[in-house]
């Protein structure tokens, strides 16, 4: 069995050789993202070849991860191949840090920049003229007062209300994950579930206080997308930031049912580290988010 | 529980040494000499792509007047041309040289992670395919340039997301490749291979997918937001909301300018093997064109708004952005004179490879000097968006990066494929080659000088002379890159048997293997001495 040969043999880096995974996972993207651009287009079968790249994609992510897993089961990652997860992790981690420091960097530079210009800071009197009632403060809509209300108001919401107590769970969750990775390495696996456990409740219940925040804003304040720069900047990097809490969340269940099934061991649990990295790395981005888009 | 998966486990993985035939073996190979051969054929696929579409363009502006196509096709034209040689031809082409070769000259068996490159070169197939088919799109394929500025931009048609989704893609395989690159630099090196012991043809490709990684989650962003302008009422490029369509020019530039250099890199640590082995020494000063890649890499992320200053700006960012710009040209300036010195005194020969490196040392020069004019804020005012600067990037990409990409096919294809190719036909496309590239791009030169603009079907009849020969230079630039294919066919289906150096004198261990390249190689660590 070739399987158990590359297990006796801990030198050898394992390559595996040939996968029909990549290609249907191309194919999987692709759909997904005709779909997405159908559906945007208004075409009538957009959204079901949307909905179809979906169900595909998540089939690929339990081909390509149960794969993997099952490689490590049989023991055919070695040292070196570990070291290679966890500097694939970390660049990924990284280039997702960039992703968010675009919308960081909008969000900087039309608080800091456009907005003062438009009022006719600096060189840009031209642009006072234009809008001479324009209120060049933050949060704003713009001058045109971008709002879903007829008389362009909106309302926005206070950091210290749900977003402090959002706060304090995703803090709170990045303490409990810790506890569990301490657990695992001192091999007490009842508390590692346990507190593993909680980190994804506390996860969802982010989510939910999220989804209850954004319905609220939504129908009540008048704070939408398309609530000028303001509701641009706000549900793009919150959004953002959710849907990557989702996938966290996601990430933890997973570890989660392994650590249920008698995976990892005190030495070896790579896949908990990298989701733990991969916690922690929200974490920060939501603090970024509490300080800049809701509190400043 | 290792029994209960060992076994299912087995079962997917094909025994050693064996690999699928047809086309099975295509989408299912993770051997990294498979991957690259893709990425390279891809990549002169699109090149002839891009290439039919110049092309075209250039046939529309033999003559002054509306010859061949409406303004809004000629726009279509032109961004999709740049995004085709952009992304299709020139990065795939170092992506499939990296492949090739960073494994067969870092002693190590394949990529660090199989299976990911295979995935990244598919998704790059797809998303091309989601490009090209948005030229049938209602509406056309998106008309506003490869920069894709807003508000133009937010008039496409149904191409848009198409266009937009397709840059998604295209950033996840970039990603994950450049992952995959500095994994296997960093963690699969042979023992003995040190840093600074490692060809500078690795060197520069892990200098660039760090580049890579930094700017291509940037550029997703800044085309996610115009995703959201257009069809979800956000405000980030739209001054009635407190958005301002600048920032999408910020965002564009600080991907964009590293993107030119993602390119030029690479192109960079060809050259550097090539002109050491034509010239029967080792490359002068190793470790400063480690270091002098390294502080272009660096520049690169403080050099954007050079690309704005038409836009206007305050005195202090136009004398930042000049002055960061020209810069730029000490490192640079570095490298040139390492690879003169590297030639002073060499026992020269002049085989293809050579022909081309000689030609990029002088010809991306000229490119190089043209950025020095277009960096001064006060002369950029005058240059901007005219065929100047036209001239300025096509010499820099390709007399720069594609005549060493081709330079780079010369040099390894022997390693590839086990046969010598034919030296007077290389000959000739070099000449024919050279000397077209010259009547293509030098004449725009003069055309941006007298304010012909770019991207405009028509002209005043004073351009008509030099825009007639630049198209003529094209024609016969274009025709020239038949012989090419013809000789990479020639070369692949048999020839001479070519020895494991190929060359008079072959350094590193990609020339230890013997030719072609077995399809395993390296897979006990070579000793280094």
């Amino acid at each position: 069995m070739a399987a158990a040969e590359h297990a006796r043999d801990p030198g050898q880096y394992y390559f595996p050789h040939g996968s029909r995974l990549p290609f249907y996972g191309s194919v999987s993207l692709f759909v997904l993202m005709a779909g997405a651009a159908a559906t945007l287009n208004g075409a009538g079968a957009g959204a079901w070849v949307l909905g179809l790249g979906f169900v595909m994609l998540c089939v690929l992510f339990f081909l390509w991860f149960g794969t993997v897993i099952h490689e490590n089961q049989a023991g055919l990652y070695n040292e070196q191949v570990d070291r290679s997860f966890r500097m694939g992790m970390m660049w990924f981690i990284f280039s997702e840090v960039m992703f968010f420091a675009a919308f960081f960097a909008a969000l900087f530079y039309a608080r800091q920049l456009s907005v003062p210009w438009l009022g006719g800071e600096g060189e840009k009197a031209v642009t006072g003229l234009l809008w001479p009632d324009f209120d060049a403060g933050w949060p704003t809509n713009g001058p045109g007062a971008l709002s879903p209300r007829d008389d362009g108001s909106y309302e926005i919401i206070p950091a210290f209300g749900l977003p402090a107590v959002n706060t304090a769970l995703l803090l709170t969750s990045g303490l409990t994950i810790t506890i569990a990775h301490h657990a695992m390495k001192m091999g007490h696996r009842g508390m590692l579930k346990i507190f593993l456990a909680l980190t994804f409740l506390l996860g969802f219940t982010f989510l939910g206080v999220q989804a209850r925040e954004y319905g609220h804003a939504y129908h009540e304040l008048g704070l939408q997308l398309g609530t000028g720069i303001y509701g641009s900047t706000f549900f793009m990097l919150t959004g953002f930031h959710g849907l990557h809490v989702t996938v966290g969340a996601i990430m933890l269940v997973v570890i989660w049912l392994r650590c249920l099934k008698g995976h990892f061991t005190p030495r070896q649990h790579f896949a908990f580290e990298a989701v733990a990295w991969y916690w922690h790395f929200v974490d920060v981005v939501w603090l970024g988010l509490f300080i800049f888009v809701y509190w400043l | 529980m290792s029994t209960a998966y060992g076994s299912g486990t087995a079962g997917h993985v094909a025994h050693h040494g064996e690999r699928p035939r047809g086309l099975g073996r295509w989408l299912t190979t993770t051997n990294h000499k498979d991957i690259g051969t893709m990425y390279l054929v891809f990549s002169l696929t699109m090149f002839f792509v891009g290439g039919t579409l110049a092309l075209l363009i250039r046939a529309e502006l033999f003559q002054p007047g509306l010859q061949l196509f409406n303004p809004g096709f000629f726009n279509q034209l032109t961004t999709v041309h740049a995004l085709v040689m952009v992304f299709g031809a020139v990065m795939p082409a170092t992506v499939g040289l990296a492949n090739w070769m960073i494994p067969l000259q870092i002693g190590a068996a394949d990529m660090a992670l199989p299976r990911m490159n295979l995935f990244s070169f598919w998704l790059l197939f797809f998303a091309f395919v989601l490009l090209i088919s948005s030229l049938f799109m209602p509406g056309g394929a998106p008309a506003a340039g490869w920069t894709l500025y807003p508000p133009l931009v937010l008039q496409s048609g149904s191409a848009f997301p198409m266009a937009v989704f397709s840059i998604h893609l295209m950033g996840a395989s970039s990603i994950m490749g450049a992952i995959n690159v500095i994994v296997t630099i960093i963690n699969m090196r042979a023992p003995g291979m040190t840093l600074l012991k490692m060809p500078l043809f690795t060197w520069s490709w892990l200098i660039t997918a760090y580049l890579l990684i930094a700017v291509m989650p940037v550029f997703a962003g800044g085309v996610t937001m115009l995703l959201t302008d257009y069809f979800f009422k956000t405000s980030f490029f739209n001054a009635a909301g407190g958005g301002d369509p600048v920032l999408f020019q910020h965002v564009f530039w600080f991907f964009g300018h590293p993107e030119v250099y993602i390119m030029i890199l690479p192109a960079f640590g060809i050259v550097s093997e090539i002109i050491p082995t034509f010239s029967r020494k080792p490359i002068f000063g190793y470790e400063a064109m480690v270091y002098a890649i390294a502080s272009i890499a660096f520049l690169s992320f403080i050099v954007w708004a050079h690309h704005m200053f038409t836009v206007g700006m305050p005195l202090a960012g136009q004398l930042f952005f000049t002055l960061s710009t020209m810069l730029i040209a000490v490192p640079t300036g570095v490298k040139i004179f390492n690879w003169t010195a590297t030639m002073w005194r060499g026992s020269l020969s002049f085989e293809p490879p050579m022909l081309f490196a000689l030609s990029f040392l002088f010809l991306f020069t000229i490119g190089g000097f043209s950025g020095l004019m277009l960096a001064i804020a006060p002369a950029d005012f005058q240059y901007h968006d005219t065929y100047f600067v036209v001239a300025h990037f096509h010499y820099v990409l390709v007399p720069g990066a594609v005549f060493a990409i081709m330079g780079g096919v010369y040099y390894w294809l022997p390693k590839w494929t086990g046969h010598r190719y034919d030296m007077e036909l290389a000959k000739w496309h070099f000449w024919l080659t050279t000397i077209f590239v010259n009547v293509l791009f030098f004449p725009q030169h003069f055309l941006g000088l007298a304010g012909m603009p770019r991207r405009i079907p028509d002209y005043a009849t004073q351009f008509a002379d030099w825009n007639m020969v630049s198209s003529i230079g094209a024609f016969g630039f274009g025709l020239s890159q038949l012989l090419f294919v013809w000789l990479i066919v020639k070369c692949a289906r048999g020839g001479a048997p070519a020895t494991a150096g190929v060359w008079d004198w072959p350094h590193g261990l990609e020339w230890t293997v013997p030719s072609p390249a077995p399809y395993h190689t390296f897979e006990k660590a070579p000793e280094l001495k």
